[in-house]
């Protein structure tokens, strides 16, 4: 109910229909998420549909609550209320554990990675393969090399590189490519690009897009709107803990996403 | 970049020495000087465990005095334990010992720093205590050759050369083994030069040390053959690298010590690995304080000596191990170990005053510092 059948961005407003049944096509589906620390209410009524295959940007001012949501999707903390569908059957997700299982990787803004680790030691960090016990390098070093080169990662030179010497955009890549590798089908990006120059944003725009066309769904949050109308098939907008829109990314503009992550309404359609 | 450096600083210490004095490079200099080094080597490998997490263990002098201390007690006549018993106790002591830092740092969350230098006062106390009640001011007399012979005893010549043998095999075989899987896999591989340098290096330096170990040293009786102390320090430096660069274990130590929230996140569990890190250190001190005790002859409350830890965390951090956590090699502290033997040894050799030698020890501390975070930036964990 949240996209218009007029191709138009809606206000979906502070209520949400909980009762309506989920799209089993979508990879995952929130319908009335609410969280709330204390009396503050960090999100009310959270409507939301990630498709698998596309990417989707998940845009706000500070302080909307995007970074709560993906923390409720990462099992990071459990919503106070509402319910959250993956491939159409309801789920719970109590830690982020539960969620790596079901598919779920999230690459939060910091990358987790360990600097004085090569890049195949940061892809396998905690999934490691072993043959009696001793680690199995040569295995781990081939998929680690297949990987990236699936995911178009050319940049860098050698997998045996300390995480050290690369740039924020291969950094990036190793990390979101540590997430496909480990089967997942869904990957959250916090902020992917915010510390990157012009040609690694780039870099990892393109990596996004890969992403998607290997049928992975891609939600990612971002101030940066240049980035988000470059990649995203799909645009949700949060205002003051609400998900005001959300719909394919040619139902909106530049001005009236700005207007929408400013005020929550477009004044007029765009 | 690696180690080069520092060898490059040994190799010109050794010249410098053998230069101002020439008994420098004799026989019996060296094979005490290995002897002096071992010491500081195991001192040094049971900081590295520390230091790779980013901790610290500022007890681990005082307990090496206490695992000698244990060890010289129970083989003592009062006592009659098997040797192997007493080494035994003394070696489980150190470690709970340091497991039980392990748990206080990491339960109660406070900074190993200073829980060990509490610890320090504490097991110095306690070892004092130990001393003056068991022997009555005494102290420990060592009345078992076997805890004599860990550093007096010698291999004889025929298993000095078999073992310098198998050493230089058993690398050769491993390197190659290595390259060739490597190859077969269809990954990239050093330049094979590579490999012939380091073990024609490897081979030159064995031989070299083999011939001299194995030359007369004694001046009325024979003494030849390599102390057994060596292959010792060896066979503990061959497990220690091998679980830290072939195992999960050891690849969790450098992601703790490199990022501990990711590798929290990773699903590494965190806390325990850190107090396995003090055991080991624990462990590894006790080993340290069993060689410390033969070398004494014997462990009394007069010679018990505080600066046995500075030269712990000075063998780890001269042979390139960082203070910051994340990164080091066991293979560090030999070098640093060996290091601090020549110039201590040499030093006295050249007839400086000891109040020199800590100068002298501080400045190569500090030296060793300051070019580790200017020159160091290794590209590649796995050589």
């Amino acid at each position: 109910m949240s996209e218009s059948a007029t191709g138009e961005p809606v206000n979906a407003g502070a209520v949400a229909d909980s009762d309506m049944g989920v799209d089993p096509s979508m990879l995952l589906s929130l319908r009335g998420v609410t969280k709330h620390f204390g009396a503050v209410q960090a999100l009310r009524q959270v409507d939301l549909d990630v498709p698998a295959g596309q990417v989707t940007a998940l845009v706000g001012d500070n302080g909307a609550g995007k970074s709560t949501l993906i923390k409720a999707v990462a099992g990071i903390w459990e919503p106070s209320s509402g319910t959250m569908y993956w491939q159409g059957k309801k789920i719970d997700i109590h830690t982020p554990k539960e969620a790596a299982l079901l598919g779920i990787a999230t690459v939060y803004q910091d990358l987790a990675l360990c600097d004085n680790l090569d890049i195949v030691a940061n892809m396998y960090l905690g999934f490691e393969s072993t043959k009696k016990h001793v680690l199995d390098e040569i295995t781990m070093e081939k998929r680690t090399q297949q990987t990236l080169k699936d995911l178009s990662v050319t940049t860098v030179h050698s997998v045996r590189q300390l995480v050290a010497s690369l740039s924020g955009g291969q950094r990036q890549s190793v990390a979101v490519a540590r997430a496909v590798m480990r089967d997942a089908k869904l990957v959250i990006m916090d902020e992917p690009t915010a510390a990157l120059g012009v040609s690694q944003t780039a870099q990892v725009l393109a990596l996004i897009k890969t992403l998607a066309s290997r049928g992975i769904g891609v939600l990612v949050i971002s101030h940066n709107l240049n980035d988000v109308f470059e990649v995203a098939d799909r645009v949700a907008v949060m205002y003051l803990g609400t998900l005001v829109s959300s719909g394919p990314v040619a139902n909106y503009t530049m001005s009236s996403t700005v207007e929408l992550i400013t005020t929550g309404v477009v004044s007029r359609a765009a | 970049m690696g180690i080069v450096p520092v060898l490059i600083a040994l190799v010109v210490l050794i010249i410098y020495f053998e230069v101002r004095s020439s008994v420098f490079l004799k026989p019996d200099n060296i094979t005490n000087l290995f002897v002096q080094a071992i010491i500081f080597i195991f001192l040094g490998m049971a900081e590295v465990w520390l230091l790779l997490l980013g901790e610290i263990d500022l007890s681990l002098g005082w307990m090496a005095g206490l695992s000698g201390s244990i060890a010289a007690i129970y083989t003592n006549i009062q006592f009659g334990w098997p040797w192997w018993l007493a080494f035994l106790a003394a070696l489980v002591v150190c470690t709970a010992i340091g497991g039980l830092w392990g748990l206080i740092v990491v339960k109660l969350n406070l900074p190993s720093f200073i829980v060990t230098l509490a610890g320090s006062f504490i097991l110095e106390g306690v070892l004092l205590y130990i001393l003056d009640r068991v022997f009555e001011g005494g102290g420990a007399p060592i009345q078992s050759s076997e805890l004599t012979n860990l550093t007096v005893g010698n291999l004889t010549p025929t298993w000095t050369w078999i073992f310098v043998i198998a050493v230089i095999a058993v690398s050769a075989a491993v390197m190659i083994f290595r390259e060739r899987s490597r190859r077969a896999a269809g990954l990239e591989v050093p330049p094979f030069y590579r490999i012939v340098v380091k073990l024609v290096a490897l081979t030159a330096v064995s031989v070299a040390l083999a011939w001299l170990f194995n030359t007369n040293r004694g001046a009325f009786i024979k003494i030849e053959g390599m102390p057994f102390a060596v292959p010792m320090v060896f066979g503990v430096l061959g497990i220690y690298s091998f679980i830290l660069a072939r195992t999960k274990f050891g690849r969790y130590m450098y992601a703790i010590g490199g990022n501990r929230e990711a590798a929290r996140r990773a699903g590494i569990p965190v806390n325990r690995y850190r107090v396995y890190a003090f055991m080991l250190g624990g462990f590894t001190a006790g080993i340290a304080g069993l060689f410390y005790v033969s070398r004494l002859g014997g462990y009394s409350s007069s010679s018990t000596d505080p600066s046995l830890v500075l030269y712990a965390v000075a063998a780890a951090v001269i042979g390139g191990t960082s203070l910051y956590g994340g990164r080091g090699k066991m293979t560090y502290p030999v070098v640093g170990g060996i290091i601090l033997a020549v110039i201590n040894n040499g030093l006295v050799l050249i007839q400086i005053t000891s109040t020199m030698v800590y100068v002298i020890t501080g400045v190569v501390l500090l030296g060793a510092i300051t070019v580790d975070s200017l020159a160091r930036k290794s590209q590649t964990l796995l050589k």
